[in-house]
């Protein structure tokens, strides 16, 4: 794979991954491209098209586009139900996720990602191994911030100046 | 400033994400980000130390702030900072900010591979995971120097977590990708390959994905993955849906790592154990009899993921291309799929037949479906779907059905999306030309493109029509007849005006007599149009109107009063301005015979691949144009010319543009050449097809004397196969390995100066020879001899090795001094060789009989068809010609300067596509090409390696021809 992208269907761009090197410009002209192609396409469309000389395959879910572009002899059907196992990760983890869980948890969303994609392949596709390892580091987070509060709630009240 | 509470995530940021998305214009936003830059900066700027949770929130807005669009120039430092903080979510966003906005800046780099060196060597596996994250992400080239050494081991250690396993495999593999020369191969290779057995389904997922990349770059070294990799795949297909518990999706059994099992296994050929091999062909068996199954969910999840395995399948069988069955039940599944109801499928499927068309087992299977095909061009409703039928039509298409293929694209053509018109132009163009029976089909097809799509018809299309046409003596009426038909209609394109006015200022007098179409008709009809042109339709025009004055003397008057008009004489641009000045000066001095001899009809165009077909692989990339030249030739249906033709016709299919090589054509009229000797007529001969004659070398020779009767010139040249007497000159002789052009022989009276083109199994070269002196050679002769081991060639059982036949002008035998006199040769290859012929020259000079021979330099690379492939392409075939008489090594001393360039052309030179990011080492040389002869076809692939240091190269060839490896091998060893 080498990019995905997921914007809303007023085509604000909600998150970007690039598994290619390209630069900023081109990056931006891209996505204007490809969300513009998308957005133009019906709903009884197939998912799939032909751009410059890769694949894209695109699904909608509410009110966001999931968009990959993948290479010629990669397989269209698979990428379809990448977006989807995302889709169903995104959910388990926010519970019945919402745009806006990916707008204000935005650097969740990348580290699901992550976690599930690496360099444009599937690293782990088992839903629960994919959600243990961000449980565990949402616990990390979790003791940290623990630790976090008492360190912080010490200092305020030693400087007396507001959080 | 909002308050922040620091037990709730980040609310700053929540506060700040709120307020962008309140902000009620672009301007509102921009005013509150740049509040918030200035915020950040002064806090980062502070003299106060900022705590890690402060930091990682700022950092986290600048990267959103950047994520929604807008510049950002600082925040890099501190972002860098978190890496070396201990606590997990400070690093984490550090990672983040890191991997997201990637700078160059040579200082940071060196921090942050710091930061991940020692988050490597920290032993807790989170830490490492967000390291290897971070480097798959960046890829830099920077940090594949730094990692890509030590990546391997933390893979293949007995102690690493799965979960690292998993990120340090796609790690490399992205690393790989970016920088290749940077991941080192070693003994950890064989310990990747045996990660496909490993009980972590998530290894072997991860694992598969790097093994596919590392196996494109060097298939050796990972062979042993074939087995493995369909032992893996059988246990999953013949797995029950539960067995693989989280793993199975939707009740498919891990259908992503099956479809990674599968995409490795396509970087090889069929393996060679027949007992694994048909466990694999069990395995494909499996998955085509699971299609057939009712569907265990209705989720659109499950028929997808089932799907995506099986069309995996299907593309590892057209891979394979080895097995009949199982190619026709893939093409049969397909079958289903175009009438199913999902899109998407309809979609994949017509894409997949696209390659399936190009195999010879199942290239009738696949016709089988056009009448589906045609449909869903005229149904589908989404133009992405009605493209991949288009391309399926091209696809299959043959002088069986090419009528009704292309029928159905210009009716398609009327109201295609604008977006795929010029494609489609492109491919009836292209199959009009291929499969014409008869040029008036191929004339009207192409007419009939003008006038449904004029404005995508490019020029490449309305100059071949003309090229074609020219070159072909016996549309010539029926074109113009045509063209002054179609000029009738009250609006038509100017494309149209533009071949209307060239072929009837060609060719216009062959319908001349018509009183209908009588020569001032003519004149007026497209003089009607100018006005409505643009510059260089007028120009062109212009000189049709001049063409006529000399084909029609009778219009004279009319046209010089058209160039003498204010509007032309006068006219603002300057080359029309220019044009009808000089046209109307001509057509007033000139004699009718200076006339006659400026304004001839055009000579026939020099043949070359058809730009049309170079267009349309240009717009589309090679890869996507599926070769209709290659496959379908032996599959050619009922029509009266395969009735005729010999078995050969796959190497002279009779087809257009075979039949447009010069080589086999008879010069027009104008050229007067005559054939001396015809040599062997080959019944299949395009040369008679060609001309639409019932294909017997009977009527083919009949044409031939009545074409030339009227010349009757001796003949000055003969081919013999007796040897020359002389000794033959060689000197010259291995400079011509990698050019075409120069000169072959030289002496004090003589010299002989060769130009030769080839294509395919056919080549033509010109021989000049140039008098030195200032006196006359008399009874000037020349021949072409094949020599001894050519001649036992031609031995009753073998067909003849080489044939010349010997086109030349008549000349008288006496050539002036310092006069030069050309000769023309057509070369046919018919069989592997590896002898030159002779060309005997013998004159008298000075009352002294001169007496020459020359080797001639038709050596077997000259046949040679440059093939471009991908890597995994080459070394598949490469493995496939692995038997030891198939290959030929020599490793020699370095004759000449070892200069890159020089050998790049040379090996170009050589025929051979120049195939670069092939070898692993990009010092190294690759080349394919495919040898034509009149019987078969060879394919080669070559390898060529300096050795700066000692001065000496090694030069690997293999073909499936122990022959034409040596000859290859000889030839090219001698050239560097």
């Amino acid at each position: 794979m080498q990019f995905m992208l997921l914007f809303s269907r007023q085509g604000k761009l909600r998150l970007q991954k690039w598994y290619v090197p390209l630069c900023e410009k081109e990056k931006k002209k891209i996505t204007r491209e490809l969300v513009q192609t998308v957005l133009a396409r019906k709903p009884k469309m197939c998912s799939f098209l032909e751009w410059r000389d890769l694949k894209v395959v695109y699904k909608r879910y509410a009110s966001l586009y999931f968009c990959c572009a993948i290479e010629p002899p990669d397989n269209e059907l698979i990428t379809l139900e990448i977006i989807h196992r995302y889709v169903e990760l995104l959910d388990k983890y926010f519970g019945s996720v919402c745009e806006l869980d990916i707008i204000f948890n935005f650097e969740k969303a990348y580290f699901i990602l992550d976690e599930f994609l690496l360099g444009g392949e599937a690293q782990e596709t088992s839903k629960k191994n994919v959600l243990k390892a961000i449980e565990q580091a949402d616990l990390l987070q979790e003791n940290i911030d623990f630790q976090m509060r008492l360190f912080a709630g010490t200092v305020c009240r030693n400087t007396d100046t507001p959080a | 400033m909002p308050a922040v509470s620091k037990g709730d995530g980040m609310r700053g940021l929540a506060v700040f994400i709120s307020d962008i998305r309140n902000c009620k214009s672009k301007e509102a936003e921009v005013k509150r980000i740049n509040k918030e830059l200035a915020n950040i900066r002064s806090k980062f700027k502070g003299d106060k130390a900022l705590d890690g949770y402060s930091k990682k929130k700022y950092v986290c807005k600048l990267l959103f702030i950047f994520l929604l669009g807008h510049d950002i120039d600082f925040g890099h430092m501190e972002a860098v900072n978190l890496l070396s903080s201990n606590k997990y979510t400070e690093k984490q966003i550090g990672y983040l900010f890191i991997s997201v906005l990637v700078n160059s800046n040579s200082d940071l780099i060196s921090l942050i591979n710091n930061g991940i060196k020692n988050d490597l060597a920290s032993r807790n596996p989170t830490f490492m995971n967000l390291a290897l994250h971070c480097i798959a992400n960046v890829g830099s080239r920077e940090m594949a120097e730094a990692f890509a050494s030590q990546i391997p081991s933390i893979l293949v250690a007995g102690d690493t977590m799965d979960s690292v396993k998993q990120s340090a495999a796609l790690c490399l593999l992205r690393l790989n990708r970016t920088s290749p020369d940077l991941v080192p191969m070693g003994e950890w290779t064989a310990r990747v390959v045996h990660l496909l057995n490993d009980q972590h389904l998530g290894v072997v997922t991860a694992a598969t994905s790097l093994i596919t990349t590392l196996a494109q770059k060097s298939p050796e070294d990972f062979r042993t993955s074939i087995s493995l990799a369909v032992a893996r795949l059988s246990r999953i297909v013949t797995s029950a849906s539960i067995d693989l518990q989280d793993y199975t999706y939707y009740f498919v059994a891990a259908p992503w790592l099956s479809v990674k099992l599968l995409r490795l296994l396509q970087c090889y050929p069929p393996p060679e154990d027949a007992a694994l091999r048909s466990r694999l062909t069990e395995c494909l068996e499996t998955i085509l009899n699971k299609a057939q199954e009712p569907p265990k969910s209705k989720k659109v999840q499950h028929s997808n993921a089932k799907n995506a395995v099986l069309f995996e399948a299907i593309s590892l069988i057209i891979h394979h291309d080895s097995e009949p069955t199982l190619l026709v039940r893939a093409c049969n599944q397909l079958g289903q799929f175009l009438q199913h109801r999902e899109t998407n499928l309809r979609y994949l499927a017509l894409e997949s037949m696209c390659t399936l068309a190009s195999s010879e087992f199942s290239h009738e299977a696949v016709k089988t479906h056009i009448d589906t095909v045609i449909n869903a061009l005229k149904t589908e409703r989404d133009v992405s779907v009605r493209q991949r039928a288009v391309d399926l039509l091209y696809a299959m298409c043959d002088r069986s059905n090419s009528k009704q293929i292309v029928a159905e694209m210009l009716s398609y053509l009327e109201n295609a999306d604008y977006s795929i018109r010029e494609e489609i132009v492109l491919k009836v163009a292209i199959l009009a030309e291929k499969y014409a029976v008869d040029y008036t089909w191929y004339v009207d097809t192409i007419l009939n493109l003008i006038r449904i799509a004029g404005d995508h018809v490019s020029e490449e299309v309305w100059y071949r029509v003309i090229q074609i046409v020219i070159n072909q003596d016996d549309v010539q009426g029926y074109a113009a007849k045509t063209v002054f038909e179609a000029l009738q209609a009250p609006a038509c394109h100017e494309n149209l005006v533009k071949v209307g006015g060239y072929i009837l200022g060609e060719f216009g007098n062959l319908i001349a007599g018509d009183p209908r179409s009588s020569p001032l008709v003519q004149f007026n009809l497209l003089h009607s149009k100018f006005h409505l042109c643009s510059v260089p339709t007028r120009a062109l025009l212009l000189s049709a109107y001049i063409k006529f004055i000399n084909l029609f003397p009778e219009v004279k008057p009319t046209i010089q009063d058209v160039l003498r008009s204010d509007s032309q004489l006068r006219n603002a641009d300057v080359e029309l301005q220019q044009r009808a000045i000089e046209y109307l000066r001509l057509s007033c001095i000139a004699s009718t015979d200076i006339l006659a001899t400026v304004l001839e009809e055009m000579p026939p165009f020099p043949e070359r691949e058809s730009s049309i077909l170079a267009k349309l692989k240009k717009k589309k990339g090679p890869s996507k144009v599926p070769d209709i030249d290659e496959a379908r030739w032996n599959v050619n249906g009922n029509t009266e010319h395969s009735e005729n033709t010999e078995p050969t016709n796959k190497s002279s299919p009779p087809s257009l543009m075979a039949d447009l090589l010069p080589t086999n054509r008879p010069r027009p009229a104008s050229y007067s050449p005559t054939i001396l000797s015809a040599g062997n007529m080959a019944p299949s001969h395009p040369f008679t097809d060609l001309l639409n004659l019932n294909s017997s070398p009977a009527a083919g020779a009949s044409l031939l004397v009545d074409v030339m009767s009227d010349l009757s010139t001796p003949a000055p040249t003969t081919t013999t196969t007796t040897p020359a007497a002389t000794d033959v000159c060689e000197e010259h002789f291995s400079r011509f390995v990698c050019k075409n052009n120069g000169v072959i022989f030289e002496n004090q009276l003589l010299q002989i100066g060769l130009k030769s083109e080839y294509r395919q199994n056919l080549g033509r070269m010109y021989v000049f020879y140039g008098n030195k002196t200032s006196s006359q050679f008399l009874s000037f002769s020349s021949s072409v001899t094949s020599s001894d081991t050519l001649k036992t060639h031609i031995l009753p059982l073998l067909p003849p090795l080489l044939t010349v036949n010997i086109h030349t002008k008549p000349v008288d035998p006496t050539v002036e001094g310092g006069a030069q006199l050309q000769q023309i040769l057509n070369i046919e290859c018919v069989t592997d060789f590896s002898d030159a012929p002779v060309l005997s020259v013998q004159f008298r000079y000075g009352g002294t009989l001169q007496n020459i021979g020359v080797k001639l330099p038709v050596m077997l690379n000259k046949f040679f068809q440059p093939t471009e492939m991908t890597s995994q392409d080459f070394f598949q075939r490469w493995k496939q010609l692995g038997v030891p008489q198939q290959e030929v090594q020599t490793i020699f001393k370095a004759k000449h300067p070892m200069d890159t360039d020089v050998t790049n052309a040379k090996i170009l030179g050589f025929g051979v596509a120049l195939l670069t990011g092939v070898d692993p080492n990009p010092a190294n040389f690759v080349g394919a090409g495919v040898i034509h002869t009149k019987s078969t076809q060879v394919g080669c692939l070559l390898r060529l390696e300096p050795n700066p240091q000692a001065e000496m190269y090694r030069l690997t060839l293999r073909t499936s021809r122990e022959s034409v490896s040596q000859r290859l091998c000889d030839l090219l060893s001698e050239q560097f």
